[in-house]
This record gives structure tokens, sequence and C-alpha cells, in this order.
């Protein structure tokens, strides 16, 4: 059991990485990560939000009828959604205010979707919790890293702002790596998202083959 | 969506099936309903607190404390603007008398509307100008946010006759303001929006100015 659990931790966070392994949740990956604080936060949402949908999906998967269970899902994932905004305006106000734009995004995202449907609706509790969560997690370095590498080519800084959503300790990882005025504006606009996901994508499938490991590709085709 | 599975697992429960699909929906949505109203209601007083601190915070950089010893954000009239948008005016008192008021302008931008917070003193100086909200290009158009820049800070102590109307526009366009390198479409709407507000000031003085 416990090499079960490693495999579903390994899976979410590299192997089957929602982002640049199954191609899903690709509507957020571009539009929220114009900075690598923007797409840490905006991860950690949907990674919370994965984590109690898959709890909940879990527990209820005897009472959920095939025939109605995609509705179920969305009507799950949307309450839970629904509960971090309002929890999140009500006590964390200041990260709300940097985030709050995007918690409802996540309703339109597949990816929690998609595990709901491919892992949860059929595991136990416990698994499933770890999947939602894990997928979750790698969801958040996938978008770390995208608005990463958008943030340091376009606008020449790494985590600005990061104090605004994680608290003032954290003004230290607030860099500046090129000068102002240097960055290549491309980059923070659309056409940079397709770009980084793109080339990213790539550099995992390297590291994969240089690794000796097969290629994992499920859902290749799906993009929301 | 080819992601889905092709075998599912078997339904447990016999007929009436679409009667009993349509039982545990209607429970699901009873239930996460009821789990939605409980947390609505719990946090509903909290958010207002919060908006209501929100709206101190952007007014309070529009309306100094200096001028006023009521509380503007609860100080309100509303007026309809020249386009007959119903606005909120938020009033600064000093021991009764009006010394100032602020109130929410909008101007058209490269990527949508763009609101911004007026502050105009009772002589028509305006107090200060902030955005409130825009979708402009970060990096390009979003220089007109104070923690961007100081571009936005110009326009303090200005009024509608200082510099004439005329001049009231960007460099390219004849006026007297610098647009920013590479974006001319974002500064003219701001300055199109205080212009506009400057003249609602104008327009409603007498109004906006009333003691009650």
């Amino acid at each position: 059991m416990a090499n079960t659990y490693k495999t579903i931790v390994k899976d979410g966070l590299w192997n089957n990485n929602g982002v640049f392994s199954m191609l899903l949740g690709m509507c957020p990956a571009m539009a929220m990560t114009t900075s690598a604080t923007n797409g840490f936060g905006m991860g950690l949402a949907t990674a919370v939000v994965m984590a109690a949908s898959s709890l909940l999906v879990a527990l209820f998967r005897k009472l959920i009828t095939p025939e109605v269970r995609i509705p179920v899902y969305i009507l799950i994932v949307a309450a839970m959604v629904t509960l971090v905004d309002l929890a999140m305006n009500a006590w964390m106000h200041e990260l709300y205010k940097v985030l709050g734009l995007f918690i409802p995004l996540i309703v339109s995202n597949c990816l929690p979707l998609a595990r709901l449907e491919a892992f949860a609706a059929k595991q136990p509790v416990l698994p499933s919790l770890l999947d939602g969560l894990f997928m979750g997690l790698g969801f958040t370095i996938a978008l770390t890293a995208i608005g990463a590498v958008r943030e340091i080519t376009g606008n020449g800084t790494l985590f600005a702002d990061a104090s605004l959503l994680l608290g003032p300790a954290f003004k230290a990882i607030e860099l500046r790596l090129l000068p102002a005025d240097m960055g290549v504006l491309m980059m923070i606009l659309p056409p940079g998202g397709f770009l980084v996901t793109g080339l990213l994508v790539v550099v995992k499938r390297l590291l994969d083959l240089r690794a000796g490991k097969e290629i994992q590709m499920g859902g290749a085709h799906s993009v929301a | 969506m080819d992601a889905m599975p092709t075998t599912l697992p078997e339904p447990v429960a016999p007929p009436p099936r679409s009667l009993m699909h349509g039982v545990i929906l209607g429970a699901f949505c009873l239930g996460f309903g009821l789990v939605l109203a409980i947390t609505d209601r719990i946090t509903v007083d909290d958010i207002a607190a919060r908006a209501m601190e929100d709206k101190q915070n952007s007014l309070s950089q529009v309306l100094p404390a200096t001028i006023h010893d009521n509380n503007p954000v609860t100080d309100t009239l509303a007026l309809r603007n020249a386009e007959g948008r119903e606005l909120t005016v938020y009033r600064a008192r000093q021991g009764g008398a009006v010394t100032a008021v602020a109130y929410e302008i909008f101007g058209t931008g490269y990527a949508g509307e763009m609101k911004l917070m007026l502050g105009v003193a009772a002589d028509g100086k305006v107090l200060g100008v902030r955005v409130l909200a825009h979708k402009e290009t970060p990096g390009l158009g979003d220089k007109i946010e104070v923690k961007k820049g100081d571009w936005i800070l110009r326009f303090n102590d200005l009024s509608l006759g200082n510099p004439p109307l005329e001049r009231w526009k960007v460099k390219k366009d004849g006026g007297q303001f610098d647009q920013f390198a590479g974006a001319t479409i974002t500064p003219r709407g701001v300055l199109a929006a205080i212009r506009g507000g400057l003249e609602f000031f104008a327009a409603n003085r007498a109004k906006l100015l009333a003691e009650n």
C-alpha cells in the first residue's frame, strides 16, 4: 500500500503532471502565470479545491450513480470553490485581494473534474485525498515554473509581490534579475504563455527521456 | 473529454432509475446548497467589514484625513453623471461644511473600461486620483497605478481652468501631459476620465457642496 501512495505522489508531482503531461488546466496555466507569485497562488488555491473535492467524491462514490456523476462532480467542485472564495474574502482578505479574481476560474479548470472522474470516483478516501492534493501541488509547481520563466524574461523580476501573498517575511525572495525595461514584454502577454508552456513540456519530456522513463501522456488532447 | 473511462461501474439500485437519479442529484444540490448558505451566513458580516475597509482605504488616498472629521464612506449622495450613470459621491466634511467630494470616474483604455476614484476639493482642485480597476497591459499601461509609478500624482492640485481645457490632453494630442513609452491610449483614457470628472463637479457644484 505504501508503494501505491508513493506512486500517487510521484504521478501527481511529476510523472503524470496535470499541466506538463496531461495538458489539462491550460486556461489558468496560460492566463494566471504572468508572474511566479500569481502562478503559485492560483496553484495553491486549486490544490485546496482539488483535495477537498476528491475527498468528498471518494466519500460519496457509492451513492453517486454513473448517470448523474458529472453534474454531481461539477456541483461539488463549484461548492468547494465558493467555500474557499467566501472564507478567503472574510478571513484572508489581503490574500484574497491578490487571488480573488482567479478563484472562481478554478470551476472552469478541467483538471479537478478529470481527477474526480479518473481517480476519486473509484478509489477509497485516503488515496483520493492524496491524489487530489498532489495533483494540485503538481499543478502549483507547473504554474510557478511557467510564471517564473515568463516573469524573468518578460519583466526581469522573480517572485515580485510575493510578500503580498505570503506575508512580509517573504520580501527577501522578491528578486530583480534584469534591469527594468530589459524584459521582452511579449513573454507576459498571452503568446508568452503558449511559448513557455510548450517549451517546458519539451524540457520535461527530454528530462524523462534522459532518465529512461516512458513518456506518459494521459488525455493529451483535452485542453481546457 | 476523451479522458473519460469507457467502462463504468454497474448501477447498484433497481428501477425506477430516472426517479432515483433525480433524488440523488436533488439531495446533493440540497446538501451543498445548505453548506453554502451556512458559510454565507458565517462570512457575510466579515466580508461586509472588509469591503468597508477597502473603500475607506481607497477614499483616504483621495480625501486626506486632515480635511474632514466625518466618515466619507457613510456620508454619500447619489447623482447622475452626464452619461446618465448613477454615481455614489462620498463627502468629506469639516464641522458640517463639505470640504471635498470623491466619486468614481470612468475612462476607456486599451483593454476596456478603467475605473478610477477622483477626489475634488470644494474649490475645484484635484486632491488625488487613484485607479480602482483596469485591464491594461502589464508593464505598459499599468503605470497608471500608484504602486507602479508616480504618473497619476501629477494631477494633484490641477483644476478645470489650470491648465486650460484645451491643454487637458496627452502631448501627442497637443496637450501638456506625458504619455508613457509605448502606451498612449491608456493615459488618454485616464485624462478623458479626469476631465469628465471635473466637468461633472462643475456642473453639479451646488448639489455636491450642499450641507444636507
